[in-house]
């Protein structure tokens, strides 16, 4: 582990500092999600230095660390106490930041079965565009005192303030875990994906690539058994480093030039659309590539009631997250201008209107 | 104690009017005679009878009423089923009462995405019996919940005996419609599992009816599990149940539910419900686990182990539907049983890290025999979150106060413990002052500024939630935040 380093104090300063000046900051943790989103404005505030984990106590399931702690080292204590983040986070880089993972709200395969980052967090304490170290929510697992604040920043790109740290929900890794793949149309998988969530089975992760359907099932053996007599198909060995590949965009499908977009559904809709496709979270998460105009794409999701991002692209998009509707779009602008008055924070991180 | 009547500033007459141009004569209600039903809510200390109170059918309606009460300046109050415990819904005298009692209706049940889309005004359980036929349910399950709205478990994030593993309402809702105080409809969520954008759906939840009115939920469904049993296990020793309770969880565990009752609250709800608890118990504590029947099994044996080995005098295991529901009526009824033991009874609802929880129910006792009251815990074990009952008579002069002494205490050491001084119930009216031991002057001034996003004239719902620093100033909040004076900008009193 590198040694622990509270940097609260210059971090707090920096930020005054900006404000006096009236100089935006590009927050940066660890750099690795930096392809996400657009590009933010400012001079960056590097917060990789600060690090560490505040407390851990594995019997309340719950682990503060500081914003700039590696993810990977937060993941090895936790495994050391047969314990996890049960979002299970992509890291897309070995620098990946717990402080990053949050500002993105970035979730992985166990998603669907599990939540995602912003339902695991219990608190946090951020230095907002006044200057001043605020915290909100705690280290408890229920508490309505006062706006949720901890998850409005959750996800918020670091365009509300600077996190300092965060105190996160932690689950026991469940005790026994297999893979079953299994030929399949994806509509298909879809559907017996949709039939399978809506009885009590022990799935934790599902893809669909190439006409083949991936199931990972988790929990006590005796679960195991029963489960994979419902689901069928075959035990697929190596599953971990698969699974890893799925969370990493590793896979094959995830290579090449084309323009990758992230599309969120119902999980049971029909998406018509032209291109190649993996779908993971029970169908709710569906990974297109295609040359097919934004427009088509996003129309396309918000008729299911959904929406579309556009994850990875050669050239930088300036409209990569699904454009919001106007009356919308002035709130978001009003909540930006009441956690960062004077515009400092990771300005044009996620829209181009704040 | 009943709030003096404010000085009107909006024209009565003229509001009426105005109202009566779009809503017909049945949804406005104005003459005292009819005020009365919604002068309080559960925390029925606070009462203030309303202005007027109106019952819109349709989210027009609530548009077209927010727009007049924003032109004329007046204030508003949501109200689902009134069983808030924080006086969040208490209305006032110079304001109007929205009333969400005719939003009932189920508007699509989607059981291939396991969604449910109802008006606000729909109750927690209809949500469930509707979903029982697909085999699904919705999982947070309030106490209250043959009688609480869907839109005030929102309003409130509401949660219940199986929050420990399913979550609170925030973890169980995709998408809100809502209706701000200019009468903008807005949407926040997604029918997928996220949307683009700030995470409104969860700044909303929570937030005490004070953002907006919510007008319609879409809430996920989650598949009944296979089976389930409780283990109720009986403790001669307080503190053994607590310590068997974050033994549980270190095993690795995660129970549906974890509950503990102590002795008085157990005679309590064993003398109204019969649940078959044993009487001279300290503590008990029930303990469903479910999922597949082996599975269950295996867990079974697990709990039971630990909770021998952590002292506990008897363990049963529920053999059937039947007894597994008897069981959890006890805990369920507690409130009603309390009723009927004390006249008056006031429940408090903080958090604590559980790691704390022997410690913090011995203070909590000292503080009892301090203050002369009787206090009967009931609590949600496993989330760490307290409800000390404090009994009492309110005919007796000066007990009202002692309570309110007495409880305002409990939440200071569950804030000292590093905990919260509300874990489901809400800030309300009734801990506005406790705000001011939670929250630095900074931290209350951000709160105010998101409400501005939303109300900057602050009409709906004003004067809870979130104290202004005035008051806290006079309540001499002593919140501390590395070594400044809480405060320093206000003159002392
Ligand atoms: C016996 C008993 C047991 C209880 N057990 C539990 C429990 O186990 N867990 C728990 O969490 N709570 C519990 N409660 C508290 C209460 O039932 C919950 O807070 C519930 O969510 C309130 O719902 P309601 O419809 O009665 O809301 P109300 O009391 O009418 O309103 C509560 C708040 O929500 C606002 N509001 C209501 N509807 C809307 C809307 N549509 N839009 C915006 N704001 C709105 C109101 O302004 C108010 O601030 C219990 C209460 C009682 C009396």
């Amino acid at each position: 582990m590198t040694a622990p380093h509270d940097a609260n104090t210059d971090i707090k300063a920096r930020v005054l500092d900006a404000i006096k000046r009236r100089a935006p900051l590009a927050i940066v943790g660890g750099g690795s999600k930096h392809f996400l989103g657009r590009e933010a404005q400012g001079e960056p505030l590097i917060l990789g230095e600060h690090r560490g984990v505040i407390d851990y106590h594995p019997e309340e399931l719950v682990l503060t660390a500081r914003a700039g702690t590696l993810l990977s080292e937060l993941e090895t204590l936790l495994a050391g106490h047969d314990q996890m983040f049960a979002f299970e986070p992509p890291h897309f880089g070995a620098a990946a930041t717990l402080g990053g993972t949050i500002a993105a709200n970035i979730s992985g395969p166990r998603r669907a079965y599990a939540g995602f980052a912003r339902d695991f967090v219990l608190g946090t304490h951020i230095v907002n565009g006044r200057g001043e170290i605020l915290r909100f929510g705690g280290e408890v697992m229920k508490n309505v005192a006062g706006y949720d604040l901890s998850r409005l920043v959750t996800g918020a790109m670091g365009t509300l303030g600077v996190i300092l740290d965060v105190s996160l929900k932690v689950l026991p890794r469940p005790r026994e875990t297999i893979t079953l793949m299994q030929p399949s149309s994806p509509r298909a998988a879809v559907e017996k994906l949709c039939r399978w969530a809506a009885a009590p089975l022990p799935i934790s992760a599902s893809y669909i690539e190439d006409e083949h359907l991936y199931v990972r099932l988790s929990g006590t053996p005796s679960a195991l058994a029963e489960a994979r007599a419902t689901i069928g198909g075959d035990v697929l060995d190596d599953a971990d480093k698969f699974w890893l590949e799925v969370r990493e965009q590793r896979r094959p499908f995830f290579g090449g030039d084309a323009p990758l977009w992230r599309i969120s559904l119902p999980p049971a809709a029909i998406l018509d659309l032209p291109g190649e496709q993996v779908i993971e979270w029970g169908g709710a998460l569906r990974w297109l590539k295609t040359d097919a105009p934004a427009t088509t794409i996003r129309a396309a999701a918000a008729k299911h009631g959904g929406h579309a991002m556009l994850f990875r692209s050669p050239v930088r998009s300036p409209e990569p997250y699904h454009p919001l509707p106007a009356p919308l779009m002035q709130l978001h602008r009003r909540i930006k201008a009441a956690m960062d008055p004077y515009g400092i924070f990771n300005r044009g991180r996620m829209y181009a209107e704040f | 104690m009943i709030l003096p009547a404010a000085k009107p500033t909006t024209d009565k007459r003229e509001l009426i009017a105005a109202l009566g141009r779009f809503l017909p004569d049945d949804a406005i209600l104005h003459a005292t005679e009819d005020l009365r039903p919604y002068e309080c809510d559960g925390l029925s200390a606070f009462r203030q009878t309303p202005m007027v109170v109106v019952l819109p059918r349709t989210i027009e309606q609530v548009q077209k009423i927010m727009r007049v009460c924003h032109e004329r300046g007046a204030p508003v109050v949501a109200r689902g089923a009134g069983t808030g415990l924080s006086g969040g819904a208490l209305p006032l005298g110079d304001g109007l009462l929205l009333s969400l009692a005719r939003f009932m209706s189920i508007l699509d049940i989607d059981p291939a995405n396991r969604t449910m889309r109802v008006q606000p005004g729909v109750r927690n359980l209809a949500i469930s019996e509707a979903a029982a036929p697909f085999g699904l349910y919705y999982a947070p399950d309030p106490s209250s919940q043959i009688a609480c709205t869907i839109g005030g478990n929102v309003a409130e994030n509401a949660g219940g005996v199986h929050c420990l593993k399913y979550g609170l309402t925030v973890h169980n809702i995709l998408k809100l419609k809502l209706v701000t105080m200019d009468g903008e409809l807005l949407t926040f969520g997604a029918d997928g599992l996220d949307a683009p954008g700030f995470d409104l759906l969860a700044l909303a939840t929570g937030s005490e009816g004070m953002l907006g009115v919510v007008v319609e939920v879409t809430v996920k469904l989650v598949p009944k599990p296979e089976t389930a049993r409780v283990v109720l296990a009986a403790f001669d020793d307080v503190e053994h149940a607590g310590a068997a309770v974050g033994a549980i969880i270190a095993a690795g565990c995660v129970p549906a539910g974890l509950e503990m009752m102590d002795n008085p609250a157990i005679r309590a709800a064993e003398a109204f419900v019969h649940s078959g608890y044993p009487v001279d118990a300290a503590a008990i504590l029930l303990c469903e686990l479910d999922g597949t029947a082996e599975a269950v099994a295996d867990d079974i044996e697990r709990v039971e182990s630990i909770m021998a080995r952590c002292g506990a005098s008897a363990t049963r295991v529920s053999r059937d539907e039947a007894e597994r529901a008897r069981f959890w009526a006890g805990r369920k009824m507690a409130f009603p049983a309390m009723g009927r033991i004390s006249p008056d009874y006031y429940c408090t609802d903080g958090t604590i890290p559980r790691k704390h929880l022997p410690r913090v129910l011995r203070r909590i006792e000292a503080l009892g025999r301090k203050y002369e009251l009787p206090v009967a815990n009931v609590f949600h074990a496993g989330d760490g979150n307290l409800h000390p009952m404090i009994l009492y008579d309110a005919n007796r002069p000066g007990e009202l106060e002692r309570v309110e002494g007495l409880g305002g205490e409990i939440l200071k050491l569950c804030v000292e413990v590093g905990g919260t001084i509300t874990g489901e119930h809400g800030v309300g009216v009734e801990k506005i002052n406790q705000m001011c031991d939670q929250f630095s002057s900074a931290e209350l001034t951000q709160f105010h500024a998101i409400k501005a996003a939303f109300d900057p004239e602050g009409l709906l719902n004003p004067g809870k939630a979130v104290p202004l620093l005035k008051r806290c100033a006079e309540y001499g909040g002593l919140h501390v935040h590395g070594g400044e004076l809480p405060f320093p900008e206000l003159e002392r009193f």
